[in-house]
């Protein structure tokens, strides 16, 4: 299925270079924030009916083998997975290599994201069983891409694009794949218990409901009713017991600590007392932060602030964690609105908390929707890893091309009223505020605030922002002078580093319009 | 004309996966075929060009003309570049007597006498890393250190690096000190650092007059061979008993002396106890140097703690510091720095009750009265005195209105 060769290449509303077509599918070409208006209609997956499922609820197949091939599994089938198990992840691998066991090939992999353990994907795509991957890639798998050496091209969405992509017919999934900490013989799931307890299981959400085929793995499989059902067995083909998803390590880090590096506990201080003398930090408000080490920090210095003035906020959304659940148990904020659970605190607390509450893509990301939850957080901390004079900002590469991150939520969180980007003004001596960015992931009309150890920079177009903070003792600067400051300490402007003309992935944009291209790399 | 050389290899600097901002160097001079640089760098891409060009100047600039040069660099800036490739060389045994001085960022102002010492920032002399970041964490002052900090070995490169340091670092508002080594060694770091204009200059274990007049003879005649009139501070550390027993005549050893200090872990190790987080051990001794200090009419500035972990044990003893009469103190991480800022800031208490005094006692001087009373109490002199001094120190720290 080589693609690559024979494609159009054309300029997008913000000036990137993309490909017209991508995998045999024609491409729409960024067209602007808010300006691409879909007419089609969505993905109608096909009617099924209960006379084909036992009535006595029991939908398990003895292994992987028989479930992919009992969903009619193919030569060029989709196959899709999540990361709710990060790391710690092995039912990918295993549905995948099952496949390749049945001999079929050139299947696409559509995980929501794809991690540096799954490295052995590589020799399923050199052996032919995967022709590519459509999601997240870095680590060994991003290195294969960028040199070039995948047959297909790399698809980079968010996670709202995910649900957008698959909702909107863009990606049809033969089979989906779920690992399930605890489920039921008839397909419900729950991500919060068991011995692989991961909490949240908003990734697959998309896929039980539009994939052709969905299939459930699971190593705490307990009597009917798996409660609470985060995913709905309604939607599930097949049940399959194994002895263990994933290793528990990996899945969930049993602390995340907060960095002790002063420059990034100043980034966080600045950004916590940039919400608060902006007055955003006020009662009833919202915020969204990572697990990130700056965002983490930003946490607890937020949450000092909010105890001394007295403010609660309504709900905050994570990346759950320690610092988020201890604001919830405080009663410093109403609710969590969880979309990825990272560490042992946010598994106990979303298992405990009907308070703490998990949330999938469509809720809190999907742009072809009826309004989502991201455009109603007051403010919400991302990292970068460039940001341009005009705000625009790259997550997916490294400033030499290489795929680095997932967009993850990080393109949906740009929605948010008051997008701050967290970021260092320079790693090593490599400058973060850049000429051009490598990789454009998030138009610079849509960033507010990018804060480094060198000062705060605010967009010109949020007047609003500027006045708010006028009069108050951060080092409020305009983005081109910290920009300048950075290039006199590094020793000028960087080289710009060589990419060939090839392109090796996308990334779309929240609508699914093309934003940009990622290069082939020497 | 061919002069025989002998051909030593020279190596200086750090690489390896945990090593950010610094380089290793290894040189090999030959007798003929040029420079030869093998460069391995993760900022290649983007540097590449400017490290192989700055390595070529720095070499020619040490007049190696012919060698093998490999550069595993870390993302180093560019000043440290340079002083690494010196000391290289210099351990080479070439360049001798030649320095290669990066581009200087403008020299900010000489420091008062007596301005704000409350924390002063310790900065290992041989950790790039940390320097080009230290003023953003807001200290009175960084100390960039030649002394305990640095292995022995290291003595020779971090003195080029501190003094690339004081040329091509903003340091800010900071007030740029450097602890030196211990006489003699100190008098090499002397002849490096004093051409960049420190605005202090530490000397470490300091146990009689006469060392800081040679210190100071040093750094005169350097001051003058570079044409340099703008002053040097002193700050003499006692670190042993008989350095606290004479810190009178220490602290009025020279003009040029501006605080007196203490190093607790040299002091409670000669005195053979153990430094507690109480410090009883080391009362007699820290208020001996707040007398002396005192009585030679400059500050005063206590030791540090350690324990970068406990925030509470640093703010009880910074506190306790105050209470006896120190003007500061020392610390080894940023996160010290607002602790020990807001303890010895005055209270909001202290700062009302001293503006009362004073509005009185303009009163009274209006009135022409010469005695001054606040409600039924008469204020003393010294008490008017000190309530001004109280005042003065508020403002300076941006906590009163002038």
């Amino acid at each position: 299925m080589a693609i690559l060769e024979k494609s159009e290449l054309v300029a997008n509303a913000a000036g990137r270079i993309v490909p017209e077509m991508v995998n045999g599918r024609p491409q729409v070409p960024f067209m602007g924030v808010g300006k691409y208006r879909p007419i089609n209609g969505k993905a109608t997956p096909a009617i099924r009916t209960s006379a084909d499922f036992p009535t006595n609820g029991d939908k398990r197949v003895p292994d992987l083998e028989s479930a992919l091939r009992k969903c009619g599994l193919r030569s060029g089938s989709v196959i899709s997975s999540h990361h709710h198990l990060r790391d710690g992840d092995r039912v990918a691998l295993m549905a995948l290599e099952a496949a390749g066991k049945i001999g079929v090939k050139d299947l696409t992999w559509f995980p929501s994201a794809s991690f540096p353990s799954q490295k052995s994907a590589i020799t399923l795509m050199e052996s032919g069983v995967i022709d590519h991957i459509e999601g997240s890639m870095n680590g060994p798998l991003g290195d294969y891409c960028t040199q070039g050496k995948m047959r297909g091209m790399g698809v980079l969405r968010s996670h709202g694009g995910r649900w957008q992509a698959i909702q909107d017919g863009e990606v049809h999934i033969d089979i989906a794949v779920i690992a399930a900490p605890t489920a039921d013989p008839f397909g419900n799931c729950d991500g919060s218990h068991g011995k692989s307890a991961c909490g949240s299981l908003g990734f697959a959400l998309a896929d039980s409901i539009y994939a052709d085929h969905v299939i459930v793995v699971t190593d705490n499989l307990v009597p009917f009713p798996c409660v609470p059902w985060q995913i709905q067995g309604n939607n599930v083909d097949y049940v399959v017991e194994v002895d263990s998803i994933g290793d528990p390590a990996k899945i969930v880090s049993g602390t995340t600590q907060i960095t002790r590096s002063p420059d990034r506990l100043r980034i966080a201080e600045l950004v916590a007392q940039f919400l608060r003398d902006a007055g955003i930090m006020r009662n009833g408000f919202s915020f969204q932060a990572g697990a990130g080490s700056i965002a983490l920090a930003f946490v607890s210095y937020l949450k000092q602030m909010m105890k001394q003035s007295g403010v609660k906020a309504r709900f905050v959304r994570g990346g759950s964690t320690k610092y988020l659940v201890e604001l919830l148990e405080e009663g410093l904020t109403d609710y969590i609105l969880d979309g990825q659970t990272f560490d042992l605190d946010g598994i106990r607390s979303m298992a405990n908390n009907p308070r703490h509450v998990a949330t999938s893509p469509f809720t809190s990301y999907n742009y072809h929707g009826k309004g989502n939850f991201a455009s109603m957080v007051d403010a919400v901390v991302l990292g970068a890893t460039e940001v341009d004079a005009n705000f625009n900002a790259n997550v997916v590469t490294h400033s030499d091309g290489r795929l680095l991150h997932g967009i993850g939520g990080w393109q949906n969180c740009l929605a948010s009223r008051c997008t701050i980007l967290a970021v260092p003004s320079f790693r090593d001596r490599i400058p973060v505020i850049v000429d051009e960015v490598t990789t454009l992931c998030g138009p610079g009309e849509l960033v507010d605030v990018v804060a480094t150890e060198r000062g705060i920079a605010i967009n010109p177009r949020r007047q609003d922002l500027l006045d708010a903070v006028k009069g108050s003792k951060l080092p409020i600067r305009p983005l081109r002078e910290i920009k300048e400051e950075v290039e006199r300490i590094c020793g000028g402007k960087p080289q710009r580093p060589v990419h060939r003309d090839r392109p090796v992935a996308i990334v779309k944009w929240v609508d699914g319009t093309v934003l940009d291209t990622v290069w082939q790399i020497p | 004309m061919t002069v025989a050389l002998e051909t030593r290899s020279g190596e200086a600097g750090h690489s390896g996966t945990d090593v950010r901002s610094d380089l290793h160097v290894h040189i090999e001079p030959r007798d003929r075929g040029g420079i030869a640089i093998e460069l391995q760098s993760r900022v290649k891409p983007y540097y590449g060009d400017s490290i192989q060009r700055q390595a070529e100047e720095v070499l020619e600039a040490l007049g190696v003309r012919h060698a093998q040069v490999q550069i595993h660099d870390e993302g180093a800036l560019p000043f440290v570049i340079a002083a690494r490739i010196e000391a290289a060389v210099k351990r080479a045994g070439r360049g001798q007597g030649t320095r290669v001085l990066p581009d200087k960022v403008s020299l900010p102002e000489a420091s008062s006498r007596d301005r704000l010492r409350r924390s002063r920032l310790y900065v290992p002399g041989s950790e790039p890393k940390y320097f080009i970041n230290a003023a953003l964490h807001g200290p009175d002052a960084i100390i960039l250190d030649l002394e305990d900090s640095v292995h022995p070995g290291e003595k020779d490169a971090a003195r080029l690096l501190v003094r690339n340091a004081l040329r091509a670092v903003d340091f800010l508002h900071c007030e740029r000190m450097v602890r030196i080594n211990q006489l003699p060694l100190g008098l090499e770091d002397l002849d490096e650092i004093v051409p960049e204009s420190p605005n202090l200059i530490l000397i470490p274990k300091v146990e009689n007059p006469e060392q800081m007049l040679e210190a100071g003879a040093r750094i005169a005649d350097i001051k003058a061979d570079y044409g340099i009139t703008r002053p040097i501070w002193l700050m003499p550390i006692l670190e042993s008993a008989l350095g606290i027993e004479n810190a009178l005549a220490i602290a009025q050893a020279s003009e040029n002396i501006v605080a007196l200090t203490i190093g607790l872990e040299d002091y409670t190790s000669d005195l053979g106890v153990v430094k507690t987080p109480a410090g009883a051990e080391s009362l007699y001794a820290r208020q001996r140097v707040v007398n002396a200090a005192h009585a030679a009419g400059v500050q005063a500035i206590d030791s540090v703690c350690g324990d970068v972990g406990d925030m509470e044990g640093l703010r009880v003893w910074a506190l306790n510091s105050r209470a006896l009469g120190f003007d500061g103190m020392g610390c080894v991480h940023p996160v010290q720095i607002p602790v020990i800022h807001d303890a010895f800031a005055p209270t909001s208490l202290e700062i009302e009750r001293a503006c009362k005094i004073v509005a009185a006692y303009n009163d009274a001087h209006q009135k022409g009265l010469g005695v001054v009373s606040l409600g039924s109490k008469m204020i003393d002199p010294p008490v008017v005195q000190r309530a001004l001094k109280l005042m003065a120190r508020a403002q300076a720290m941006g906590l009163a209105k002038v």
